[in-house]
């Protein structure tokens, strides 16, 4: 156990050292999600008009910069193992497999470190949004950014468990990455709300774990702290960091062949 | 060091490697000669644990390769075909993440990444990005990375491919200073006939997934090749028919002015052909004779030139 921790540090460290190297790559990350905010958010308080669920909790920020958080971490994470695919082209990779580093290491270590850029994120965006007129609820916003973490290893550990199953078709990784992408987030209302959508894509997002994950970051950000909706979302992201670490475990123990 | 008993490597119907029995003591420094397909780079990867084979058995460092992998891993070094050191990482980091990978202290780390640093010529590259430098200050950086822990046995895929001659010749300056500083065991594959001859000392050759010759490049070309020999003569077709009754000669090839020949002792077979010349009264002028090369060993094994095939 021990030495799964010191190998899982090595590697969160080196995975961290080039963002550490070049923060500026954190930081144009984020200019997606905020020109995605500047022009959607808008567009959305106008077409859902001043009642229903989108402004039911004060202006149409509140609805959607947890939103904007969660699809900065679906996006983000998501792809990731691309990193790893490089990694297996260049052969860096082979390299690390030949050294005593446990395995598991090799994925948790990936995984935990999309934490860090995914937190810097979301901080960045919250902190440009207060000025208009986002409300801050610390205690909320702080359990939020913790469950965007857990859910960010989930999704980085599946990535890179795709990215591991694709290795010898490369072309397939985004693919599959872009084909399960946009339905997840159609399903999961996190652009628009779900409560006008037919029957059959409400029942749909209720498989949709990222559904839960995005009402648990509304109601955290709301101040609502001891909600279902938040509970939820906690147990939907640690069930995706638990299945996407055992998933990246395995693939990871059957990635030099 | 090494000890593989019919080792068998199968990727679908592709028999990789077909049975090789493999005995390297501690301290060798030995050279896996081989066209490109012929298996060295799947072999080594049998032998550093990443890929399990498909049959036979293989101890390296002391352990066998399936039951414990991680402790032959502790105990190794791998420079593979491609590149160690992440692209997207600063030659700096990397080569101190690899040393932390071992175990060793920030301070031992500091000392061996600055020798190796300095002795490959990678000083002014450390706080570049791996994918900023070229193939071959890649390459070295790959060798810098494999020798930061400075292991007891070192593999070596095709460390010089790709390097300028000068960086050739001090990359293997300083592989053999680590070895004789840490009593390196080294196994390397490389398809520069001119490299397993001058550096190794005992060269293997696989051809096909197969070992068909194992000895020391020396004695592996006078047992397999022998020499070649060649007289500018006036009238080559006699001279040839002398050179053709030598003892052990072949490859007899008459030109204008010339005659070329393979025989088995050249300085011996140059004096028995310019006295018969002499006694026939044929004129010979000047003869040569030329040491084999381990192309010529290739040649002779499989009658396919090491050359072409790696040209292809
Ligand atoms: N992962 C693999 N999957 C399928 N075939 C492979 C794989 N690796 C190597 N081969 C095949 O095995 C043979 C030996 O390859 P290799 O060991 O790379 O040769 P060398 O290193 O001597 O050039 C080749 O025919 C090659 O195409
Ligand atoms: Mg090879």
């Amino acid at each position: 156990m021990t030495t799964l921790a010191r190998d899982t540090r090595i590697v969160f460290v080196r995975e961290l050292k080039p963002m550490i190297r070049d923060p500026f790559s954190v930081v144009f990350g984020l200019v997606q999600p905020l020109v995605f905010l500047a022009l959607f958010g808008p567009l959305l308080s106008g077409s859902v008009g001043s009642a229903g669920p989108v402004t039911a909790g004060g202006t149409v920020w509140q609805w959607f910069v947890p939103s904007i958080l969660v699809m900065t971490a679906l996006f983000g994470t998501s792809a990731v193992g691309s990193n790893l695919l490089y990694e297996f082209q260049t052969g860096a990779h082979e390299r690390m497999l030949v050294t005593p580093l446990s395995r598991s290491s090799l994925l948790i270590g990936r995984s935990l470190k999309e934490m860090v850029p995914l937190a810097g994120q979301a901080v960045l965006i919250v902190a440009v949004m207060v000025p208009f007129g986002f409300d801050l609820y610390p205690a909320g916003a702080l359990l939020g950014l913790a469950l965007l973490a857990v859910f960010g290893v989930g999704l980085g550990s599946l990535s890179y468990a795709l990215a591991i199953a694709v290795r010898k078709n490369e072309w397939m990784f985004w693919l599959v990455q872009q084909t399960l992408l946009f339905p997840l987030m159609i399903l999961s209302g996190m652009l628009l709300p779900l409560e006008s959508g037919p029957g059959w894509m409400q029942a749909a997002s209720r498989a949709n774990p990222l559904a839960y994950v995005v009402d648990a970051e509304r109601a955290l950000f709301a101040g609502d702290v001891a909600s279902l909706d938040a509970l939820w979302g906690a147990v939907a992201a640690g069930a995706t960091a638990a299945i996407g670490l055992f998933v990246g475990i395995r693939a990871m123990l059957r990635s030099a062949d | 060091m090494i000890q593989t008993k019919g080792l068998t490597k199968d990727f679908g119907a592709v028999h990789a490697v077909r049975g090789i029995t493999l005995a390297i003591e501690p301290g060798e420094l030995v050279a896996v000669l081989g066209p490109n397909g012929a298996g060295k780079t799947t072999t080594m990867r049998m032998l550093t644990t990443l890929i399990a084979p498909t049959s036979g058995s293989a101890e390296v460092a002391g352990h066998d390769v399936v039951r414990s992998p991680g402790e032959v891993r502790r105990r190794i070094g791998y420079v593979g075909q491609g590149n160690g050191a992440g692209h997207q990482h600063r030659v700096a980091d990397e080569l101190h993440s690899q040393a932390a990978i071992y175990g060793l202290s920030r301070a031992d780390a500091r000392t061996r990444v600055g020798s190796l640093v300095e002795a490959l010529d990678l000083g002014d590259l450390v706080k570049r990005k791996v994918s900023e430098l070229s193939g071959g200050q890649r390459r070295r950086l790959d060798v810098a990375m494999g020798l930061v822990h400075a292991p007891g046995l070192l593999f070596l895929d095709e460390p010089s491919t790709g390097l300028a001659p000068q960086n050739r010749a001090n990359l293997w300056e300083h592989i053999l200073r680590m070895r004789a500083e840490h009593d390196m065991t080294i196994v390397l594959t490389t398809h520069y006939l001119d490299e397993a001859d001058s550096m190794a000392e005992r060269v293997v050759i696989v051809d096909q997934g197969e070992v068909i010759a194992d000895d020391t490049a020396s004695s592996l070309k006078s047992k397999l090749a022998g020499d070649r020999v060649a007289f500018s003569t006036g009238s080559p077709s006699d001279l040839a028919a002398i050179v053709s009754q030598l003892p052990g000669s072949s490859e007899v090839e008459a030109t204008d002015g010339e005659v070329r020949a393979r025989v088995a002792d050249g300085p011996v077979a140059v004096a028995e052909v310019l006295r018969a010349a002499f006694e026939k009264g044929i004129a010979a002028g000047s003869a040569q004779t030329f040491r084999p090369t381990l192309d010529d060993v290739f040649l002779s094994l499989t009658g396919r030139s090491l050359r072409e095939e790696n040209a292809k």
